[in-house]
Order: structure tokens, then C-alpha cells, then sequence
């Protein structure tokens, strides 16, 4: 599609991407700040604010278990979801067709109504310890990225070619690591990407599946606003856009940005 | 027998996962709200018959019907222009868009935190050009809360319709305009019966989540700008009203499945691609 802009579209659409980025940079300058309170434009230079974040060893441990659940919570998705998506492409006639939907529930329940209903019935009404929890909501969260965006990468692929393997003699396991894998790992890539960064940042399940001393790091965050207003959380802010940055790096390094728009 | 049970050993862990830790929890609540010792719809009743819950849930819905209207329509000029650039601007764009898109909620709500507040960056233009002589407060508004959200859901709706857009042959468009269609006639004849499934879909994304939002009514909206994500918490978390709060968990879940499948009908009826 290619036709001429009216100019008055083309001034909208730059105002709109400015605003778009402006309040990262505003971020960015109120982290800086010389002040006790956030304020933009900063009012002098200092780097205190972000050796303020290492003081405060909350922000260090929910770092840390936001990582890990982030890491493992994906691990455990793509480890369980692959073979689903595999299956759901595979055996399509074999399998009920209201299956695939079933990996949508994640995507269609409010998110905070799972948080709360886990909360009530798995760590309270299981007992479970509250990182089990945590572990397991975010499997579930990122669940979808798994099966969705691995299955349209198999949805392309050419089961002949394994099948070509398997009656040459080869094991289905080995079929399936040696042939079939290497041909859909762009999706499995993008599945790891999309569902690391959705738990790095996910609120609404985690708010209700924090117990003591387990926490992750935005709900840390929202916490640490409620009682400061200090441009310690603009210098966090500041972090966590630089792994930004760096996921897109890899997203641009290993699949081209514009798999997103797909 | 293995080969005939190996569709259901592999896609078994997964269903189990979500049939354990999200159906039957989820269900429960759900439940929950039905088995209450004062009734089946005591906590229904309980819900609509409090004036503030019932303001909190017509909040609820009035923000995110102006967030979507108005994402839609940010949405869609962005992903017009998106889709006429040459491929250099395009992808400076598209790393404009899913930039804040891959930025948490937290850090982008937080953004207009700064924007908005006492001495953000608004109210210190506002005062150094004499609109106004002494800060406003901003925050704890309706509009702060749409502004926020808007701008949460803007980059998601560039990135649906930017694709939507790209796929419309150049040959349709160009058709109509030798035919002598004025560009407003190509635009409502064309472009937009084209991208409509697109912009349904988006729009639903951008309806559901702002109507299930908990971070961003947080903190703009505070306790006086309150909406059913963060009344869902108070009952929870503040006054241990369970069956409160699993009520409001049902009408989240009834409104958003109810918006999700009679939208997507009518994505379907409308798309004029299909059969």
C-alpha cells in the first residue's frame, strides 16, 4: 500500500512516536537529578540515585528472584509447551479441536483474576510454597508465547522431512532434536523472548503471589513509590530500559524487528 | 497403544498445567461467588447495591472506552504513516513503538507520574509561561489515568494495524483513485472496510486491557480515581473480603470473555477477505 500523505497525517503521526518517547527520556534526566524528589528538567548531575538502588538490598533480592522466575518460569513453558505445539500440528486430526483454545485461557482470563484466584487456591488452599507459586502463575502466564508462536513456526514446517528420518531409522526423539528443532528455532527464539520479557515485567500476578521476603522487582517497585518519592525508581526505571534495549538488540541480531509487526 | 496415546502424552503436561493452576482456580472463584451462606447472588447484590462499587465499575468502564476510542484513532494515523514510509523511517518507527511496548507497565506508568506530578515537567512549563500561578495537582485524575493508558496502548495498536496496513495490495488503492475516488472516499471505502477485522482486534486488546488494569489506576488514579483491578485488590488484600473480591473477579472475566467473542464474531463478519 503506497499512496500520498497529507502533510497534516505525517506531523500527527511524528508528534505521536515524540510522545511515544519523550517520557522515557524524562525518565532518564529525572534519574539524574541532583534533588530529593523526581523533578524534570534534572536540577544539577549526580550518580547517587543509582548506587542508592545497590543500598537498598530489596531491590537486589527481588532482582534476583525476578530473574529466576523469569528464566525458569519461561524454561518450564517452552519445555512443556514445545512438544504441545508439536502434538496440536502433528496430530491435529487426532487431537479434539477446542484443545488449542484451551492454551488461550491464560491469554483470555484477566490476568490479576488469576493472580487472586491462585493466591486463594494454591497458596493457601494447597500450601504450596509462595515461589512455587509465583514459578508456576508465570509459566502459566507465558504459556501461550510458547504454544502460539512455536506452533506457527511448525505450522510451515514439512513433517515429510521427519518422517523421511524416522523411516531411515532414526529414534523420534533424536528425529525431533536433530530435524525438526533446528527448523523452527526462529520461533522458539522469539517464544523465549517474548514470554522472558512478559514475566520480567508482569504486575498483576505477581502482586498477589509475593509472600515474606519473596518478592519480584516491579512489585518491589511499586512498593518503594508508595512510600518515597525519591529518583531512586527513575534510575531503576533507567535499568530496566537498558535490558530493554538489550532484548531488542537480540530481537534485531537474531529475527529482525520487524517479526513484530507480524 | 503408545502411538495412539503420543498426541495426548505430549500435549498432556501442558493441558494439565493449565487445567490445575488456572481452570480449577479460576473456577473456584468463579464458584465462590455463587454458594455465598447469604444466597446464590447475595454477592452479586452485595456488588451492584453499593453505590461505590457500582460508580468503581461504570469508572471502570468509561476509561476504558475512551482509552480504546482514543488508541484506536492514535493507533491508526501512526500505522497509516507507518505503512506509507520508506523501509529506513519505517523501522526507525517501528523501534519507536516497541520500545515502549517492551518497557514494563510499572516504568512507563511511572513515566507520567513524573509528567503529571506537582513538579513534573507539565506543571513547571504551565507555570513558566504564566498559565497558571501555583502547581496544579494533576494526579488522581480521570484524565491522568486515560493519558496514562493511552500511552500504554498506542504502540500496540501501531504494531496490529502497521501489519494490517502493509498487507492492503497497492493495486486496490491505486484502482480506486484512477477510478476517481477522492482520497477520503479510498480511506472509507477501501482502506478502512480492509483494515476493520485489524482494528476490532486491537480494539479488544486495548478495551480488555485497560479494563483489567491494576498498575497504571494504581498509581494515577490512587484510591479517589479507583477502578475494578484495584477494588479487586482493596477486597483481597486490604479488607480480606473474599467473596467481595471474587465477585469482581467474575464480572472482569464475564465482561472480557463476553467483549473477546462478540467482537471476534463481528471481526469475522466484517472481514470482507472471508468467504
Amino acid at each position: 500500500m503506497r499512496n500520498t500523505l497529507h502533510p497534516a497525517l505525517t506531523i500527527t503521526a511524528s508528534i505521536i512516536f515524540i510522545i511515544l518517547i519523550a517520557p522515557l527520556f524524562i525518565i532518564l534526566g529525572a534519574a539524574v537529578s541532583d534533588t530529593n524528589y523526581l523533578t524534570f528538567p534534572p536540577q544539577g548531575f549526580t550518580m547517587r540515585w543509582f548506587s542508592n538502588i545497590f543500598e537498598i538490598s530489596a531491590f537486589r533480592t527481588t532482582a534476583i528472584t525476578s530473574l529466576q522466575i523469569a528464566f525458569f518460569g519461561t524454561f518450564l513453558a517452552l519445555l512443556i509447551g514445545i512438544p504441545a505445539a508439536y502434538a496440536l500440528n502433528r496430530f491435529r486430526i487426532r487431537l479434539p479441536s477446542w484443545l488449542s483454545n484451551v492454551f488461550v485461557l491464560p491469554i483470555l482470563v484477566p490476568e490479576i483474576v488469576l493472580g487472586f484466584s491462585l493466591m486463594k487456591s494454591v497458596t493457601i488452599g494447597l500450601n504450596l510454597p509462595v515461589f512455587t507459586t509465583l514459578l508456576l502463575g508465570h509459566a502459566l502466564l507465558v504459556l501461550p508465547y510458547a504454544v502460539r508462536v512455536v506452533g506457527a513456526s511448525l505450522a510451515s514446517f514439512d513433517f515429510s522431512i521427519e518422517e523421511a528420518a524416522i523411516s531411515l531409522g532414526c529414534p523420534p526423539l533424536k528425529a525431533f532434536l536433530t530435524v525438526v528443532l533446528p527448523n523452527i528455532s526462529a520461533g522458539v527464539i522469539a517464544a523465549f523472548i517474548l514470554a522472558f520479557i512478559t514475566s520480567i515485567n508482569d504486575v498483576s500476578i505477581s502482586l498477589f503471589l509475593t509472600g515474606p521476603g519473596i518478592s519480584t522487582l516491579p512489585i518491589q517497585i511499586l512498593a518503594h513509590m508508595e512510600q518515597f518519592f525519591d529518583p531512586t525508581i527513575a534510575s531503576v526505571s533507567v535499568l530496566l530500559m537498558l535490558l530493554t534495549v538489550g532484548v531488542m538488540a537480540i530481537v534485531e541480531a537474531t529475527l529482525g524487528l520487524t517479526f513484530l509487526t507480524k | 497403544m503408545i502411538k495412539r496415546l503420543s498426541p495426548w502424552i505430549l500435549a498432556g503436561p501442558a493441558s494439565l498445567l493449565v487445567l490445575v493452576f488456572l481452570i480449577l482456580p479460576v473456577g473456584s472463584t468463579l464458584i465462590a461467588t455463587f454458594t455465598d451462606a447469604k444466597g446464590w447472588a447475595a454477592p452479586y447484590a452485595a456488588f451492584f447495591n453499593s453505590g461505590f462499587r457500582r460508580t468503581v465499575l461504570y469508572r471502570t468502564i468509561e476509561i476504558s472506552l475512551i482509552t480504546t476510542i482514543i488508541s484506536v484513532v492514535l493507533g491508526f494515523i501512526a500505522a497509516y504513516v507507518v505503512a506509507q514510509m520508506p523501509a529506513r523511517l519505517k523501522s526507525i518507527m517501528i523501534i519507536a513503538a516497541v520500545f515502549p511496548l517492551l518497557t514494563g507497565v510499572v516504568v512507563r506508568s511511572f513515566a507520567w507520574l513524573i509528567l503529571l506530578g506537582k513538579n513534573g515537567i507539565l506543571n513547571t512549563a504551565l507555570l513558566s509561561v504564566g498559565f497558571i500561578s501555583e502547581p496544579i495537582s494533576m494526579l488522581y485524575t480521570e484524565g491522568a489515568v486515560i493519558a496514562a493508558m493511552v500511552y500504554l496502548f498506542v504502540p500496540l495498536m501501531i504494531l496490529t494495524l502497521a501489519g494490517v496496513l502493509e498487507g492492503i495490495p497497492k493495486d486496490v488503492v491505486e484502482a480506486a483513485t484512477s477510478l476517481g475516488a477522492t482520497p477520503f472516499a479510498v480511506f472509507r471505502q477501501v482502506i478502512l472496510p480492509l483494515a476493520m477485522p485489524g482494528l476490532i482486534v486491537g480494539a479488544v486488546l486495548v478495551f480488555t486491557g485497560s479494563f483489567t488494569s491494576y498498575a497504571t489506576p494504581q498509581l494515577l488514579g490512587g484510591e479517589r480515581q479507583m477502578m475494578m483491578g484495584t477494588l479487586l485488590y482493596q477486597r483481597a488484600m486490604v479488607t480480606f473480603d473474599w467473596t467481595g473480591a471474587s465477585t469482581v473477579a467474575a464480572i472482569m472475566v464475564v465482561v472480557t470473555i463476553l467483549i473477546v467473542v462478540l467482537m471476534t464474531r463481528l471481526a469475522r463478519r466484517l472481514n470482507p477477505m472471508a468467504g
